[in-house]
């Protein structure tokens, strides 16, 4: 059942590096991030590779599998053939420390930059009821595993580092979206400050990320595009935003 | 060298980790979060079931008192009842916290928090969201912390000014005040660069969950290598109840790769049943006698159950997970278990397949993705696999604090709360109880103290760190540490024997001379084979103490079994085992202390007859004049 691949796995640190090619063994049913750990373990002990739970719950593990963004830990070995070589890069879109490990602090210094939750000062811990139907459509974002697949796909930064400081990326289109529709925020949300302040503008919607992402959360079609809709919808109406707000809570 | 000071530094971002930094925080402490992986990443991220709270949501019957029985039982009376006394009362206040900060839980119809079955839990009781809770709870707590920063950014222009992540950052050694003997702060070295860091703190938390890398089959990530444990340990403090493992009865058995991987309770908390080759559903077989009344006696009883509660007893597929684990074994070693050596779990013909996608999304995603089966469709096949230590620092129930003053754990790494057996559910809880517990306990050790401790051991922790790099062609990390794997799984594994642990102290020896011997190749800048030998310490310390402590205790309890003392016994209950070390690592010591006797208010919360099943004749006695004070008093 098992046989040898060919691996090529993208080596290096401190700006530099190259590809760097392995024959390595599979056995049935494993995922290239065990393939990537029997080189650690027999070939390449300071191969440098992040991971945790080997579940796609917790998006350690991504890279680029054959130049596609993808989770090691969910791509089986059983989707090549045995005589492919399988090649394996770090991310595109943030600055290699070493091997397939990135600076993704990018994306830590974006989810600051959205104002958080805030919900009604009168409501106590405990009070808050919500229905199903209410929750689930910010739940769907709240899936997020925040791996960055959709961050590294989307072309507006993928190859233009000049436009990471105005463009917060999908990742955090969604954030904005979920606390839009969360039934207690009460904060002012409206989807101009999307489109000009964490760059929505920039989106012309080639739906890139939506495909990338292990936890099938439709990006553009359920946060995308329904936030570019209302932000050409009700430039400068406070009262409608208003209105929003106060039939969301009593839905 | 980078040197930061703080006046609080929690070690681990789990759901402990941030909840107790959060509380440090909040109470105006300058605070470093310090870990071993991304910020959002650590393993509290993989829960999935739920939280355990009595909010009486699903069942106004509910109460914190009917909680704190259930852990009781749960942990077959060992627990520290103070702390399974806090976690029951404090824990609805924690899981609205929550909510509060962001969270969404699932809902009832009346628009409250839903809650859902799990095993050994009488009611309803776990908060959850389908089956993703732990990312819930850390992403909110992380979005907590984010709050926080904004707010600081605000005051003082700086996000960091009062509390800082210090991500890919692994601790090795804790630092104390020569004078005073007093924590005074904490080594690392940065993943990413290999730099060492120098926290100069009064107080620490440690947060660092759990063991499991010690064993081959684990649900558990890379991150549980014990350190937590080890760094108390060689810092003084003791560690408790050691010998208590958790083996989670349903972790995939296939493919090989995956072997390990948990599959919720919550698959049979929604109806899902075990069977065996046969196609019995063989738990009904497998009721222990403390537990007879409890349970359905048959299919019929236990399938009403999920409807109408009141009239029906749970079927045996929900005991605590110590029964059900064994149980699988012994079906799997009396030749009836699946093709790939497990048991069948099944759900598809239990719920329609909709409910079940809607239910249990990521299981069905695992299960799809990794080993090619539809659960909608079919069976899964499980069997147990290593998930949880129940055994941990030990420390003050009410501030969380250990020994060694400045010194404070909450989460898995700390010990006592689940005695010697957790419920599902009550992990989730447990960290944000007592999270919050351990961030105000140093908080207030902080305010008192007049001086502020100086650190003491950098060259030794730096030189210590540095070892396996300045070697040459010494062992191979990775070899020793699977080797070590090996020797916990089948020596000292769920079922366990007096000549086989004694075999595996020998192996842990020999191992120990290995692991001084590691060389690594490669730079200091993320270099995992550098990482692992650094981490062979602490899990080869931590096995030790589990291996010794397993040795010693002649009975079979919870996460303890004994092939050779296969009952349990009232003597053993008031003993517990405690774990102390030199500051080398060497000299593991585990002694015995006598476990104090429970309030005379909690124990008549236990009807007679079933304390009965658990307590000694002295005990027993206790409890009748317990009982004859409270008729007095009312
Ligand atoms: C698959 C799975 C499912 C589970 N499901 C449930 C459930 O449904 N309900 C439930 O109640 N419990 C569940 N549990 C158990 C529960 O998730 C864990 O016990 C709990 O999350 C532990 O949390 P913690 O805060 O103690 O530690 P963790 O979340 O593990 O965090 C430990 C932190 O410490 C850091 N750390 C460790 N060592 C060092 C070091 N040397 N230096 C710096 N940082 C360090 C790590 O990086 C990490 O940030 C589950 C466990 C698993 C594995
Ligand atoms: S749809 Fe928008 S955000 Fe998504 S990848 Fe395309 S441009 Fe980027
Ligand atoms: S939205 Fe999807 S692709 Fe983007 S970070 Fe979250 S899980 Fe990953
Ligand atoms: S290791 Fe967690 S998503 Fe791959």
């Amino acid at each position: 059942m098992g046989y040898k691949a060919k691996f090529r796995v993208w080596r290096g640190e401190s700006g530099e590096g190259r590809l760097e090619d392995f024959t390595v063994e599979v056995n049935e049913g494993e995922v290239v991030l065990d393939i990537i750990h029997r080189l650690q373990a027999t070939q390449a002990p300071d191969l440098a590779v992040r991971w945790n739970c080997k579940a796609g719950k917790c998006g350690s593990c991504s890279m680029e599998i054959n130049g596609k963004p993808r989770l090691g830990c969910m791509t089986r070995m059983s989707t090549f053939t045995e005589d492919e070589t399988i090649t394996v890069t770090p991310l595109r879109t943030f600055p290699v420390i070493k091997d397939l490990v990135c600076d993704v602090s990018f994306n830590y210094e974006k989810a600051r930059e959205i104002p958080s939750f805030t919900p009604p000062a009168d409501v106590k811990p405990g009070e808050y009821r919500m229905q199903q139907v209410d929750v689930q459509r910010s739940q769907e974002f709240r899936k997020c595993i925040e791996c960055f697949l959709c961050q590294n796909v989307c072309h507006v930064i993928r190859d233009h580092e000049e436009n990471k400081p105005a463009f917060a990326g999908p990742r955090f289109f969604i954030r904005i979206a979920e606390l839009d529709m969360h039934p207690y925020d009460v904060r002012d949300r409206r989807p101009q400050a999307a489109q000009e302040e964490h760059g929505l503008g920039y989106c012309n919607i080639t739906k890139c990320c939506t495909e990338v992402c292990p936890e099938h959360i439709k990006i553009t079609d359920n946060a995308i595009i329904p936030m570019k809709e209302r932000a050409v919808d009700r430039k400068y109406d406070p009262l409608v935003w208003l209105g929003s707000k106060i039939f969301k809570r009593s839905s | 060298m980078e040197r930061h000071e703080y006046d609080v530094v929690v070690i681990g971002a789990g759901g402990a980790g941030l909840r107790a930094a959060i509380e440090a925080r909040q109470q105006g402490k300058r605070t470093a979060i310090v870990c071993k992986s991304l910020f959002g990443k650590a393993h509290t991220v993989m829960a999935e079931g739920g939280a355990a709270a009595a909010m009486g949501n699903v069942n106004p019957n509910d109460n914190w008192m009917v909680h704190f029985r259930d852990t009781m039982r749960g942990g077959k009376f060992l627990n520290n009842w103070r702390m399974a006394e806090l976690h029951a009362k404090d824990a609805p206040d924690r899981v609205w916290e929550l909510e509060a900060w962001g969270a969404l839980f699932d809902r009832t119809k009346d628009g409250k928090i839903s809650q859902r079955n799990f095993g050994g839990h009488e009611y309803p009781r776990l908060a959850h969201v389908g089956d993703r809770t732990g990312l819930e709870l850390i992403r909110t707590l992380q979005q907590r912390v984010v709050a926080l920063q904004q707010e600081d950014e605000e005051l003082h222009g700086d996000f960091e000014a009062y509390i800082k992540v210090f991500a890919e950052c692994t601790v090795t050694r804790l630092l104390k005040d020569e004078e005073t003997g007093a924590i005074a702060g904490a080594f690392g070295y940065r993943r990413e660069t290999g730099d060492f860091i120098v926290f100069d703190a009064p107080a620490v938390v440690l947060a660092t969950g759990g063991i499991g890398k010690s064993f081959v089959v684990t649900s558990n990530s890379w991150e549980y290598t014990g350190d937590g444990h080890a760094l108390a340990l060689l810092a003084g403090a003791k560690l408790i109840n050691m010998e208590f493992i958790q083996f989670h009865p349903t972790g995939m058995v296939w493919p090989p790769s995956v072997r390990g991987i948990l599959v919720t309770e919550s698959v049979r908390g929604d109806g899902g049943v075990l069977r065996n080759s046969e196609g019995r559903r063989f738990m009904f077989d497998y009721i222990p006698d403390v537990f007879k009344d409890k349970y359905a006696t048959t299919e019929e009883e236990g399938d009403r159950w999920y409807t109408d509660q009141a009239n029906n007893r749970r079927p045996p597929e929900l005991l605590p997970r110590d029964e059900v684990a064994r149980a699988i074994n012994s079906e799997v070693k009396a030749g009836r278990g699946s093709p790939q050596g497990g048991v069948f779990l099944d759900v598809s013909t239990r719920l329609p397949a909709e409910e079940i996608t809607r239910r249990l999304p990521s299981m069905y995603h695992q299960f799809k993705e990794l080993a090619d089966v539809d659960i909608t469709a079919e069976p899964m096949q499980v069997g147990p696999t290593c998930h949880y230590v129940m055994g941990g620092i030990e420390v003050d129930a009410d501030t969380q604090a250990a020994s060694v003053p400045g010194l404070f754990a909450a989460g898995e790494v700390s010990g006592g709360m689940h005695g010697s057996n957790r419920l599902g559910g009550n992990s989730l809880s447990d960290l944000l109880v007592f999270g919050r517990r351990a961030g105000a306990g140093a908080s207030a050790y902080v305010n008192d103290l007049t001086r502020r401790p100086v650190p003491s051991g950098v060259e030794e922790a730096k030189a210590e760190a540095l070892e396996p790099l300045e070697r040459t062609g010494g062992e191979n990390p990775y070899e020793v540490h699977h080797e070590l794997q090996r020797t916990m799984n089948d020596l000292v594994g769920i079922i366990r024997k007096a000549e086989e642990m004694s075999e595996a102290l020998q192996g842990i020896e020999k191992l120990k001379e290995r692991a001084g011997n590691t060389a690594s190749t490669g730079s200091r800048i993320y270099n995992p084979g550098w990482h692992l030998a650094i981490d062979l310490r602490n899990m080869l310390l931590v096995s030790e103490c589990v291996a010794r402590a397993a040795l010693l205790r002649q009975e079979s309890r919870g996460g303890h079994t004994r092939d050779d003392f296969p009952t349990m016994t009232a003597e053993w209950r008031r003993r517990l085992l405690v774990c102390s070390a030199a500051p080398d690592g060497s000299n593991v010591k585990v002694e015995e202390q006598a476990q104090p006797s429970m309030r005379g208010d909690l124990i008549t919360l236990f009807e007679r007859s079933e304390l009965e099943k658990y307590l000694t004749e002295d005990e027993l006695a206790e409890f009748d004049a317990a009982l004859e004070n409270a008729v007095k008093e009312s």
